[in-house]
């Protein structure tokens, strides 16, 4: 595995080196990071982060506000690259494609990785265009494929039964949790690899989040899912494996169960008991 | 205020006492000071104040051109009025005003009539008639001083007649001729002479028709004929049997429409001689007689013994030829249907030329260009573009528009028409463009706008997706910033419509021979000068011969360029509405 080569890195900035103890999924890995660096402007906000995400399983990303966490999901999908002035080093590689690579397409490896964002954003269309817009701009016409995917998808994303009526309608007249499922319809009505979620609940009330959670459970297996999140419960809940990140950096990266029962690292400790972040 | 009084009052002069009252004059100013600017209520009175004083500017702005506009054309009754000097005036009165009576006139009045004055202070009033009888007297108006008028009446059988020429008449209608023989008429409401003058009526319609109808068709193809054996000749310059061919085939054409037009003319000879045997005869208060052809009265009422209803009737029938017919007298008269649809003509092509331009230009400087100092500096410049003075952006479509573009158009499309220019002088589509070109800020503003203003989350959910960028231009961020951009284009489009300046040196002209659309191929003549409402009411409030009967007019054609901008305006208020609501769920 990568890590063993990751964890001879000698320690920087007085951070002792990332502590990896990952449970494996069986499929291989599907996102390998190696010594990312991100800077926006002149400000470094990755340092060094390097981890393999598993296949499979559902990873969480947790860390304190502005620890870099959103900031290494948006590099996944290079959704990052619509800010102005940034630079990277280092490397990502989905199924061994470097996606930083020059001749590497934008679009094709973000449509292998669906996305799903903090706030729910349907687009103002109706639900069934919503679903179906990654076909389309796929250029796909079939009608008859076109209408399976969308019902595959809104029911994979447990939204069907509530909106196989209306489908015409305006899909901002649903509710935000509606919303963000149907957001993760379309995410993956576009058969993706990877899903990473950026704090899909945060604008949800309970009842809608435990219909999300739930809802990742099921999708689990089916897809690789990294997701971000600020609540630690549902990072313990949901996922198979949790980073946590510091200022920036990857303090320890393992298995859900250890993290948040004897973490390895004191800092990690801190921050699950709450101590700080 | 009372606090300053109170403290220089009590506080006696002197360097010991000023060191003791001083500071605490001071503090108490702070205080006062602090307390006002922490209310805000005087700023709250002045930003209320401007607000009503604004609103109040445009009522009365709109209430004085409505009012003005639409009591134009209610009937006013004729009075008959006797002065002093025995002479009889007859006219409509339009208005009365006050003023200073001139030595020389008081000089010549009786004694009591001058002491009434003295005792206004020297003013008197005065009623300005519409005397009419251009033909007669040389004058269509004539003041009546009060002092002078021995007395007034309405009498039942004067009538007012609106003719083709020299302006309204007021008089009697004494006769009118049929089949060669005089009728003599005593009522002027006479269904015998009514039935007369709508033959005459027809028959005048039906000569106007075949003139420039049927005739001007003629006219047309023997024009075209005539093009064609030019444009022959010029592609064959030494002849040979090309240009023999389009001469024989002209004289042919030529000879064939010189035949339809004979027939055409005598027909026309022979109506017009009927429409100039058939005359009416009328005779003003004075018994002056004027003779002239019954079919040239466009209109004629007793305005006397108009019921509310006979005024309704004249009132909603000059209405009808105001905006349907064409103007004459120097467009003091008749309809404004040209000036009409020449500006909304003008302004439709002026938002189909600056949509697609403004559009593409903002979504290239805001979504695609590299934001830095040469965008900037586009962007500064563009909105400067809109403080440029108007007449310039005409002497550009002149210079520009109509001299180089139009003048190669016209060497390269259509030599057998020179050297009497077809694109290559002012018209529809060199206006349109000018003031596309004048608007054109207004569009990028507005659009780039609206682009910034469509929510990231929107663009990074259709890139997720897999969409290229300009998949989510196209199907995310251009249907949502489309409010944005339909307001710059009303915006546009409410300047556009409103601008005159540029457009006297681009094409607009005070009387257009033809619309723009007619039956001809290609039926669509974007080189044709127009006429324009806005250079309308310039060319009717100060370029007639007489200001004073064109004032009216200036207030109905005021009245329907904004009734017709309010119209186009509200149609895309419309349209943005219809357009918001599609996204009014949206939580962002």
């Amino acid at each position: 595995m990568a890590e063993a080569a990751l964890k001879d890195r000698p320690a920087t900035d007085g951070f002792d080196p990332t502590s990896y103890h990952v449970r494996e999924g069986g499929r291989g890995t599907a996102v390998e990071i190696r010594d990312f660096s991100l800077w926006y402007g002149t400000k470094q906000a990755l340092f060094d982060v390097g981890m393999s995400i598993e296949a499979g399983l559902v990873t969480a990303l947790i860390g304190p506000s502005g620890c870099g966490k959103s900031t290494l999901l948006r590099c996944l999908n290079r959704m990052n690259d619509l800010i102005d002035g940034i630079r990277i080093e280092g490397r990502i590689a989905i199924e061994g494609q470097d996606i930083y690579a020059p001749a590497a397409d934008v679009i094709a490896i973000r449509k292998r990785m669906g996305m799903v964002f903090q706030k729910p954003n349907p687009f103002p269309m109706s639900i069934f265009e919503n679903v179906a817009y990654p076909l389309r701009v796929d250029g796909i016409r079939d009608k008859v494929l076109i209408q399976e995917t969308v019902e595959r998808s809104l029911r994979g994303a447990a939204l069907w039964e509530e909106v196989k009526d209306r489908l015409n309608e305006n899909a901002l007249g649903l509710s935000g949790g509606q919303q963000q499922r149907l957001c993760i319809a379309r995410a993956i009505a576009g058969s993706p690899e990877v899903l990473l979620m950026d704090e899909p609940c945060s604008a949800l009330d309970p009842i809608a989040t435990a219909k999300i959670e739930e809802l990742m459970d099921e999708l689990r297996g089916q897809f690789t899912i990294v997701i971000v999140t600020h609540n630690m419960q549902q990072a313990a809940r949901v996922s198979d494996n949790t980073a946590f990140m510091y200022l920036g950096r990857l303090i320890e990266y393992g298995e859900t169960e250890v993290m948040f029962t004897k973490p390895k690292v004191a800092r990690t400790q801190d921050y699950i008991t709450g101590r700080f972040g | 205020m009372a606090m300053d009084a109170v403290t220089s009052e009590t506080a006696p002069p002197g360097v010991g006492s000023r060191q003791g009252v001083m500071p605490q004059r001071a503090a108490a100013g702070r205080v006062r000071l602090a307390d006002l600017s922490a209310q805000g209520e005087p700023w709250l009175w002045c930003l209320g104040g401007a607000l009503a004083l604004g609103i109040v500017m445009i009522l009365g702005f709109l209430v004085l051109v409505f009012w003005n506009g639409v009591v134009t054309f209610w009937p006013k009754p004729i009075e008959v009025v006797r002065l002093t000097d025995d002479s009889v005036i007859a006219g409509l009165p339009t208005r009365s005003a006050r003023f200073r009576v001139g030595d020389q006139v008081l000089a010549a009045l009786p004694a009591e009539k001058r002491a009434e004055i003295a005792a206004n202070g020297g003013f008197a009033d005065r009623t300005l008639y519409r005397v009419g009888n251009y033909d007669l007297y040389g004058e269509d108006f004539r003041w009546a001083a009060d002092f002078e008028v021995v007395d007034r009446s309405r009498p039942m059988d004067l009538v007012l007649v609106e003719r083709l020429e020299w302006g309204v008449f007021v008089g009697r209608i004494a006769a009118f001729t049929r089949g060669g023989e005089t009728v003599r008429v005593d009522d002027p409401t006479s269904p015998a002479l009514a039935e007369a003058w709508r033959t005459a009526r027809a028959r005048w319609h039906e000569i106007r028709r075949i003139e420039k109808g049927e005739i001007g068709t003629v006219n047309h193809h023997l024009e075209q004929e005539r093009l064609r054996l030019r444009r022959a000749l010029l592609e064959h310059p030494d002849g040979g049997p090309a240009a023999e061919a389009a001469r024989a085939r002209f004289a042919e054409r030529e000879s064939h429409y010189q035949a339809q037009y004979e027939a055409l003319a005598a027909r026309a000879q022979a109506l017009k001689a009927q429409h100039e045997a058939e005359t009416v005869t009328l005779i003003d208060v004075n018994g002056r007689e004027k003779v002239q052809p019954l079919g040239t009265l466009v209109r004629y009422h007793a305005a006397n013994q108009l019921t509310l209803l006979g005024k309704l009737d004249v009132y909603l029938s000059r209405w009808a030829e105001f905006l349907t017919d064409e103007p004459r007298e120097a467009n003091t008269e008749g309809g404004i249907m040209p000036a009409i649809f020449g500006t909304v003509a003008m302004t439709l092509l002026l938002v189909i030329a600056v949509t697609p331009f403004g559009v593409i230009t903002a979504l290239y400087l805001r979504e695609y260009a590299r934001q830095g100092r040469l965008v900037s500096i586009v962007r500064i410049s563009v909105n400067n573009l809109a403080g440029v003075p108007s007449i310039v952006y005409g002497v550009f479509g002149l210079g520009f528009f109509a001299y180089i573009v139009g003048g190669s158009i016209d060497q390269l499309f259509y030599p057998e028409r020179l050297p009497s220019p077809t694109f290559g002088t002012g018209g529809l589509l060199w206006a349109s463009l000018t003031l596309a070109l004048l608007t054109v800020p207004v569009v990028i503003v507005a659009t780039e706008e609206a682009l910034a203003a469509v929510p990231r989350s929107m663009r990074e959910g259709s890139l997720a997706c897999g969409a290229s960028k300009w998949q989510t231009i196209r199907n995310i961020v251009l249907p949502r910033a489309l409010p944005g951009i339909m307001t710059g284009i009303i915006l546009a489009m409410a300047r556009g419509a409103g601008e005159v300046a540029p457009l006297m040196l681009v094409g607009v002209v005070k009387l257009a021979p033809e619309l723009p659309i007619d039956g001809f191929f290609p039926f669509i003549h974007l080189e044709r000068s127009f006429m324009h409402l806005g250079f309308h009411i310039y060319d009717v409030g100060f370029q007639s011969r007489n200001s004073e009967a064109g004032k009216p007019m200036v207030f109905v054609t005021t009245l329907l360029l904004i009734a017709l901008i309010f119209a186009m305006n509200l149609t895309a208020i419309i349209v943005r509405t219809r357009l918001k609501r599609k996204f009014a769920g949206s939580q962002f």
